[in-house]
């Protein structure tokens, strides 16, 4: 409407229900402020004071009308509170398949890791009609990975990963900004994401990974850093045996059992006596410091490596 | 018949600066606190000017970044802890306490000036590390931005937030004691005016908030300091903990900001409509009832911050029930209207604006609420545009709209009337014209706290810029009128509106002990016809 965009972009299936959330709510704002405005422009005209000593009709209140102002409300509020409640389950609970794609936040910049090896800075490329989730983690303070286009977004909180998922719908350039306020060039980190037809997007994956894919980037890491003398394919090892271990629940040596995901891994990398499995003695360093988020990150896809797709539930 | 000023009131009650500094009088505090407030009021508000100048274009390049986000942290922090948590409490709620109550004075005078002095001695702190480099963090200071990473300076402005909150809570503690003890016989709680429910719901919030913020302050500061792990999780901290301790005590604030102003807002009904609040009750109970909701609510500022889903809907379904009360009272509020004597004077567009711009703000609320809508909207205009209709809509609204209804009361003296009546409806269209296009900048996903912006978000924020000038236009006229009206107003007299309340059976401006003998209270507090409508000219 003369020139001033009004919408955002709708292009991801989440966006739709939250579009239709908001029309709604939209709908039950104006009548309800119209009807507010309505009365009182109304009662100021019709009752305006006309000679200097008149005094109002000494009504002190009605049982009935309060009761209907109380309960409307609040079956009205309901509604909304389940409906917001419904779509919110949605975003929340990502399908078992779906393509998963590594972010790193930092000051001040998003860092993009495929699991076929590409890396991307204020980039993410991804194929239209495929549930996508990413997991993210910060390197120093709160970022906010948000995707307007999408309706999705996520504080990404340094220490621990957090997911969103999205499937977009329709090809295009969609905008990527931060979110959360993290510091001096904040508004400098945007990017975009680039939602691609899925040959295209075959063809952009076959582009270019010249490390090789993260998971062996990983395998190397790992022998890198000496983890494979302790962590052994057989159960000779001073530590467990990583085979087979993703996804599935996790003895501690407390009695507990945690499930062995990423942000297990990764607690498990940096601070190992936090949660030893039981029967193993807490020997491992800690590699808090030492290992940086991505290399973390292949470590973790070389772990989920070792557990055969076929028995990984939630995996590609 | 020309009215005079009385020949003793508090105000000619001695000259010197002594006599101002070191004064118990209630009255005389609450304008000490006027004074403060208007300085804090705007250097904030020159911020805001500064922020929306820079806002006029999508690129950065009025100020530097490091310097925009500066502006919006003070902005902040000044406004909030320094304008909006006083304003209406600070001085209405001192000017009145007493007076509605039929009181000589606070239970405590002296520690009600030692308020004032914390509160200097706060802003000053604030102060220092503004004019020193300033803070950059928000004013919301999240860790471990706040903790590690920012070099500006944290730990005064941090300070001064703490050393300010002992002047709130002790406020706070002299209105409960005083509503308690110090009422005149014959007024019962249910015959208080509904501004003193709203004071003492507020004063509440006062007492066992304000101690949370300060220990959170604190927290910060002895993580920067002496690098504890309470907030970096590089050292074993949770930067999350830090969000809980900072809303549990900051989004009940929002109600300190926001319900002393509904407190007012009745009583300028009533005046201007001559009739009892419709619902009195409902209205007096619907204060304590969001004086309690508010703490359980906080929750709802970190749906996005990896809280559980589970904790996330409990507090999605609490904060739906905390705009049950609001709603009530809006809809008491207007159906009180209904068969009045309706005034069109300055006091009553105050109210009027405030319902209207109070309504729009608390439903956009309920978006917010909805965990599904939130997502998209968190951390984005639409977030501004719906704390600015609370506070700024609602809040200053209510202190503009009390301000003019009680300063005949305050001053002895009239303002102009048609210059009052402009600059309402200046407010009201400047208001309207900055803030509403951000919800739909929300809405298409601008960030707040942005620097620089896409060109497409440019002509929202052109509208938002321009609405903002005309804003500062009509905050600027009150200062001015209000100021030439103390000496050149006409003397108002005892009760120039007509209304009911105790503090319009005393002279105008009241004498230092309030009321020549103490006063009996035999009717309800909006018993019209008042014996003193019959006096007006």
């Amino acid at each position: 409407m003369f020139g001033i965009p009004l919408f955002p972009d709708s292009a991801s299936t989440v966006a739709a229900d939250v579009d239709a959330l908001y029309f709604f709510l939209v709908g039950v704002s104006g009548f309800f402020s119209i009807l507010i405005a309505s009365l009182i422009v109304a009662f100021a005209i019709k009752y305006r004071r006309r000679h200097v000593n008149e005094v109002g009709a000494q009504v002190q209140g009605g049982l009935l009308l309060e009761i209907a102002w109380t309960v409307i409300p609040f079956l009205i509020t309901l509604v909304i509170f389940f409906w917001g409640a419904k779509v919110y389950f949605v975003m929340a609970s990502p399908p078992a398949e779906t393509l998963n794609i590594y972010v790193v936040g930092k000051q001040w910049m998003w860092k993009v890791q495929h699991i076929a090896g590409q890396r991307e800075i204020n980039q993410l490329h991804v194929p239209v009609g495929r549930p996508v989730k990413l997991i993210m983690t910060s390197e120093d303070v709160i970022h906010n990975f948000s995707i307007p286009a999408f309706r999705v977004k996520a504080d990404v909180i340094p220490g621990r990963f957090v997911q969103i998922w999205f499937e977009p719908t329709k090809p295009g350039t969609y905008q990527i900004f931060c979110a959360e306020y993290c510091g001096t060039k904040h508004s400098g980190m945007t990017g975009e994401v680039v939602v691609m037809e899925p040959v295209e997007y075959q063809t952009w994956l076959s582009g270019g990974a010249p490390e090789g894919s993260l998971a062996s980037t990983g395998e190397r890491l790992f022998a890198d850093l000496a983890c494979n003398t302790c962590h052994r394919p057989d159960s000779r090892g001073r530590g467990p045996m990583l085979n087979n271990v993703f996804g599935k629940p996790v003895q501690l040596h407390d009695g507990s059992v945690v499930t062995a995901d990423e942000s297990y891994i990764r607690e498990s990398i940096l601070t190992p006596a936090a949660k030893v499995t039981a029967g193993y003695q807490p020997v491992m360093p800690a590699f808090q410091g030492l290992v940086s988020e991505e290399q973390l990150l292949a470590l973790i896809e070389y772990i989920k490596s070792l557990s055969p797709p076929s028995e990984k539930a939630g995996q590609p | 018949m020309a009215v005079e000023l009385p020949p003793h009131h508090y105000l000619n009650d001695g000259f010197g600066i002594k006599s101002w500094l070191l004064t118990r009088d209630h009255k005389r505090i609450a304008l000490l606190y006027l004074a403060a407030i208007t300085v804090f009021f705007f250097i904030g508000g020159a911020f805001a000017v500064l922020i929306r100048l820079e806002l006029a274009t999508p690129a950065g390049d009025f100020v530097s970044d490091d310097t925009y986000n500066e502006l919006f942290t003070m902005h902040g922090i000044v406004m909030v802890f320094f304008f909006l948590i006083p304003a209406i409490p600070a001085v209405l709620g001192n000017f009145l306490v007493p007076l509605q109550i039929g009181a000589k004075d606070l239970a405590f005078p002296k520690l009600n000036l030692l308020s004032w002095y914390i509160y200097i001695v706060g802003g000053l702190f604030t102060f220092y590390a503004l004019i020193t480099g300033g803070v950059d963090t928000g004013w919301t200071m999240y860790a471990p931005l706040s903790t590690k990473f920012s070099t500006t300076r944290i730990i005064p402005a941090a300070l001064g937030i703490f050393i300010t909150g002992f002047s709130s809570i002790l406020t706070g503690l002299n209105f409960i004691v005083t509503i308690h003890r110090m009422r005149a016989p014959g007024m019962t709680w249910f015959k208080m005016p509904l501004f003193l429910w709203a004071i003492y719901a507020t004063s509440l919030i006062n007492i066992l908030g304000t101690p949370v913020i300060a220990i959170t302050v604190l927290l910060v500061a002895a993580e920067r300091l002496l690098h504890f792990g309470f907030f970096d999780p590089s050292v074993g901290g949770d930067p999350v903990l830090f969000q809980h301790l900072f809303w549990f005590y900051s989004h009940p604030a929002v109600y300190i900001m926001v319900l002393p102003a509904m407190g007012v807002i009745s009583e300028l009904v009533a005046a201007f409509c001559r009739k009892p609040v419709f619902g009195y009750r409902f209205v007096a109970f619907s204060s304590l009832g969001i004086a309690v909701l508010g703490f359980l609510v906080w929750g709802h500022h970190i749906f996005v911050a990896g809280q559980s889903i589970y904790a996330s809907l409990v507090f999605s379904l609490l904060s739906f029930l905390v705009a049950i009360p609001s709603a009530i009272k809006v809809f008491n509020w207007t159906a009180t209207m209904y068969r009045g004597s309706v005034s069109w004077q300055t006091p009553m567009l105050y109210a009027i604006g405030f319902i209207g711009l109070f309504t729009i703000g608390g439903l956009t609320g309920l978006f917010l609420a909805a965990i599904g809508m939130d997502v998209h909207l968190t951390d984005t205009y639409f977030i501004i545009a719906h704390f600015h209709y609370i506070m700024v809509g609602g809040t200053i609204m209510g202190y503009l709209g009390g301000l003019h209804y009680w300063w005949p009361k305050i001053s002895g003296r009239m303002y102009p009337e048609g210059l009052s009546k402009l600059s309402a409806g200046i407010i009201f269209i400047g208001f309207n014209l900055t803030f509403f296009p951000q919800f739909v900048l929300g809405y298409l996903g601008m960030p707040r706290r942005y620097h620089a912006y896409p060109p497409d978000f440019q002509v929202l924020n052109v509208l938002s810029s321009a609405g903002a000038s005309i804003l500062g236009v009509g905050y600027l006229l009150p200062m001015f009128y209000l100021a030439w009206s103390l000496r050149y107003g006409p003397a108002a007299g005892a009760n120039p509106w007509g209304a009911s309340g105790l503090e319009w059976e005393t002279t105008s401006p009241p004498p230092t002990e309030n009321f020549a003998t103490t006063p009996i209270v035999t009717e309800s507090p909006y018993n019209y016809p008042s014996p003193v409508v019959k006096h007006v000219a």
